[in-house]
This record gives structure tokens, sequence and C-alpha cells, in this order.
């Protein structure tokens, strides 16, 4: 079965999708499976619209598993304005291999669009994220308007489709079967290949790739 | 729909307000807030309502009070900074006797201040939206479930009571995901709005919403009629929650997102056996007095957890005429209280005898 670090068969990996589909868990949990397979990996937390939860909360435990990290310098400050990380070009030119998390529209793919000629010079590969629980993007035809607003935004092309559906801490296997279908639709109309579904570790669903929730808990 | 789907905060007040029959949005963009503008630009045209950035809060808010006038629900939102600025509009509502929702995503102060969570604008809700005698009705969620019924109960009690309604979150709350069901909120008699200036079509005579009382004895009769309402509004809308209070000898009061965490530290205090509980009041204003009021004759000593410096401390003394101890712990500037804080904390005010 494929794993998560198959997915960077270029030097950039893009994971995009629209908000809250899950796309910062997806690019961490990919991170660590690359620096896991004994490669040199960054992840880039190109994320400058949204300051809250983000790859950026995860710095620490990231560098603890040798993931490098490229963080907007006033990312979870009080500076709220959109910044790219300092090391910006590592992403196109640093060794090993490179995830780039992105902000989930139009907006947040411009920052795609501004170095679009680096990801072709560098070879990138783009992935859209879709969760069939995500209010508005839930259905295909709404995930699809997305994803083709982030092509245009970024004059990238996309590669495949990532089933990310969950409900957080209240999915259960039943929501990660039912989902299936929905990907499929979406994987049909955008004319992209669906390359797998996840579900969160705990869940331990057959045929899944497991990915480890890594969002900021509260309480 | 029936079927949950994931939300941030922020999205599930805009939703829920569209679902109240609101179509009308005035606001301005303000970090942490402004994913509800953006799903109300995007979806009010689809709709049938209207979405639109004013230049200034200050003319959002006013726009509010044109809106409100003609009997229509109307909602604007904002953080911290972006109410203050809206406060002077807040004011003339509320001295108009107008219904509207009013959105506080907070972020801490004062000043600019930051764009994280924060609690700090408890005594501006509760106690002053605004100069003159006054209040309005606020609503403290505590999740975005709870948001989705609690913004079409605003809208309710707004149109009941004839004055504003503030949804008081924060950054946390508008930022983080949930699942969240809009279940069929149970419809309330709303009374009709017999007062607006919608066209009297010649056959009534026209309505004026006005705040101008040039004769002293005329406005001190107006006010007085509206603290008759606010009484009501005490007698019959205040909502609250309790966890574990029943045998507790230190409760916990807390609200928003900060009661979740208060509810983690209550749970580990038990496992240490202290016994702690959890009173969550849901309206902040109008205060939950009387029920605070009984579990002092229960409980040792009173500990508010709140992301500021201690707003709400005088009013749970207030509320249990200082018969106990009231403690605070709180973060503030954007930080978040950890339940090992409060916890650490509930251990040193119960002093092991709790």
């Amino acid at each position: 079965m494929i794993q998560l670090k198959d997915l960077a068969t270029e030097k950039v990996t893009v994971i995009s999708g629209p908000y809250g589909a899950g796309k910062t868990n997806v690019a961490v949990n990919l991170a660590m499976d690359i620096a896991k397979s004994g490669q040199i990996c960054r992840i880039a937390d190109l994320d400058i619209v949204n300051p809250y939860f983000r790859s950026a909360d995860n710095a620490k435990m990231l560098d603890a598993m040798g993931v490098q990290t490229m963080i907007p310098e006033f990312a979870n400050t009080n500076v709220d304005i959109p910044a790219l990380p300092p090391n910006y070009h590592m992403l196109f030119n640093g060794e090993g291999k490179s995830v780039a998390d992105v902000g989930g529209d139009g907006d947040g793919a411009a920052v795609l669009g501004l170095s679009h000629d680096d990801y072709i010079e560098a070879g990138y590969k783009m992935y859209f994220v879709y969760n069939r629980y995500r209010y508005i993007t839930a259905e295909p035809e709404g995930a699809l308007e997305v994803l083709e607003e982030i092509k245009r935004a970024s004059g990238l092309e996309f590669h495949g489709i990532i089933n990310n559906s969950n409900l957080g801490a209240e999915t259960t296997k039943e929501h990660i079967l039912n989902s299936i279908p929905y990907a499929q639709k979406l994987a049909e109309i955008a004319n992209l290949p669906l390359l797998f579904t996840t579900a969160p570790d705990w869940l331990a669903v057959e045929n899944t790739i497991p990915i480890t929730d890594i969002t900021k808990k509260l309480f | 729909m029936g079927e949950k789907l994931l939300m941030k905060g922020n999205e599930a007040i805009a939703e829920a307000a569209i679902r109240a029959g609101c179509k009308l949005f005035f606001g301005y963009p303000i970090t942490p807030q402004t994913e509800l503008a953006e799903y109300m630009a995007k979806q009010m045209p689809k709709r049938g309502g209207l979405s639109l950035q004013a230049e200034s809060e200050i003319a959002a808010i006013n726009m509010v009070l044109g809106a409100a006038s003609t009997g229509a629900r109307v909602i604007t939102s904002s953080s911290s900074p972006g109410i203050s600025l809206k406060c002077e509009g807040i004011s003339y509502i509320i001295g108009s006797d107008l219904p509207c929702v009013i959105v506080n995503v907070q972020r801490g102060g004062p000043g600019l201040g930051g764009i994280q969570p924060a609690q700090s604008d408890y005594n501006q809700a509760t106690k002053a939206l605004g100069h003159g005698d006054g209040h309005a009705i606020v609503l403290a969620p505590n999740s975005v479930q709870e948001i989705a019924t609690l913004v079409g109960e605003a809208f309710d009690l707004a149109d009941i009571y004839r004055m504003p309604c503030m949804i008081l979150a924060d950054g946390a709350l508008g930022q983080m995901m949930e699942p969240v069901d809009f279940e069929a909120k149970p419809a309330r008699e709303i009374p009709a709005k017999d007062w607006a200036c919608c066209g009297h079509g010649g056959k009534r005579v026209h309505n004026i919403v006005n705040s101008l009382y040039i004769e002293p004895d005329q406005l001190e009769k107006i006010v007085l009629e509206r603290f008759e309402r606010y009484k009501k509004l005490e007698e019959n809308e205040v909502k609250y929650e309790e966890y574990l209070t029943e045998d507790a000898d230190i409760v916990l009061v807390a609200y928003g997102i900060t009661a979740r965490i208060a509810k983690t530290a209550v749970r580990n205090a038990r496992k240490k056996g202290i016994k702690a509980g959890l009173f969550r009041p849901i309206t902040l204003y109008p205060f939950p007095k009387k029920e605070l009021n009984a579990l002092a004759d229960k409980a040792n000593c009173f500990l508010s957890v709140e992301m500021n410096m201690g707003q709400m401390v005088n009013d749970i003394k207030l509320a249990i005429n200082c018969k106990k101890d009231v403690y605070h712990y709180g973060r503030t500037g954007g930080m978040i209280p950890s339940p090992e804080e409060i916890l650490a904390k509930i251990e040193e005010v119960s002093g092991g005898n709790a």
C-alpha cells in the first residue's frame, strides 16, 4: 500500500485545499514520514492568511523529529502581517525534500503564484486535501470550486486528491468509509486520481493512511 | 441537514445568523473574527441577503441602527478594538429600543493589544457598551455547537426585549473547528414589530425611532420603562450550566472557552480527591445571581477563571453577598490558561482541606 512519503517524488510537495480540510495535519504527517525514512526534509508554513492553528504550532516537535521548519518570522506572535519565512528560498534549493503547507483558497494560494517559476524549475507535485465533513466544501462540487480557485491563483497544476475526511474527535469508521464515494466523485469531476483515504491513527481503519492529530489542544 | 459537519466558530455564528432569518450584515474586518465577515460576503448574496463592508466600525454600527429601525433582523461583528469604536452606536441603539445582534470575538487589549484570544472585554460588555443608563444582553457560548443555538436565541431575545444582544466569544472559539449540527431551535413567540419604520401606507400614524429626549422628565420615564423590561429579562432569561457543584467545596466560575479548560481542571481535581465543581454563566447579563448565591450556602469558596485580570470577581462577590471568599486565576494579553495551571490554583486555595 502507498505510504505518505511516496507523495514526495519531486523536490517540493505542495499540500493545499479548503480551510479546515486538515492540510496542516497532512503536511506535518507527511514531513515526519519523509524524515523517518532518512531523507532530509523541511516544512514551510506558507499560510499567510490565518494566524491561528498552523504548522508553526508544531515547530518544537518537528525539530525533535529532524524536520526543519520554515516559519514566517511573526507567526504566532501578535504581529498581524502576512509575511513569508525568511529562508523561503530553501524550499526550492535546500538539500532533500520540501513540504509546503499552503492556506486554502485563492487568497491563500496567491503565495504560490508569486513563486510560480521556482516551483516549475525545482519540480513539484501539488495535492488537494478533501474533507467530506467540512461545511460548504463538503459536496464534491463545492470542493471543486476551491480547487479551481487555487489553480487560477497559483498557476500550478494539481496531481491528485487526498481524502482526509474527518469530524475531529467525533470521527467514526463509518464517517471514513461513507466519505469515499464523495472523494471518488471529486476525483472524477476534477479529472484527478484519488490517491488514498486517511483516518485518525486511533481509529485504525483498514486500507487507510493513519494520520496523527497534531492540532494544539486547549483542554 | 441532520448530519454533523465541521465548522469554525466564526463561520458557525454567520451560518446560525442566516438560519435565524437575518438577511443583513454590516461589518469591518478585524482579526480574529474576519472569517465571519468573509462567510457573510460569500453566503448572503446567494441566500437573498446583503453583506456590506462599511468604511469603518462606526459606519457599520450606524447601518445596523438604520436597518434595525425597519424591524429587520441585522447583525454586525468585530473584535475588541472595533467594539470600542461601535460603542457610541450601541448606546444609540439601546436608547432607541432597537433589537440587533453584535458579535465580539475578543482579542487581547487594551489598545490595539494583540490578536490572540482574551476575555478582557467582560466589563465593557456587561457594564458599559456605550454611555447612559442601559444594557445589552450578553451571551457567552463555550463551543461551536452552542454557538449554533445561541445565535438564534440572541435574535429572539433581542426582538422580545427590544434591545441589542451581544455574542461574547473569543479568538479561540472563533478560530477552532468542531462538529456542529444546526438542529431546530425551539421557536419562540416574537411580538409584532409595530414600532418599526417600514412604511405606514397612509393607514396609521408614522413611527419615529429616536434616542433624543430634551425634556428630562420624559427621558427619565423612558429609562424607567426600559429598566422594567430589564427586570423581566433578569427574572426569565438567565442561563447557566452546573457541573459537579452538588457536593463541591470549591466552585470554579468560568464562561466561554475558559469554562471548558476549567472543566478539565475540575475533573483532574476530583481525581486528586478535591471536591471541585464548575458553574458556567451562559448569560453574562443578566448574571445568574440567585443560582450562585444558592451555591454559596454549600461551597467553601469560589474561584473565578478568566482570560483577564479578574473582571468577573466583583459580580460573583455581589451575587453571593460576599458570604464566601472569591479567588481569581487568569491569564491575559492573549495567553490561554492550561488545565494544569488552574488545578495548581485549585490546590493552592483549597489548602489541602477543601
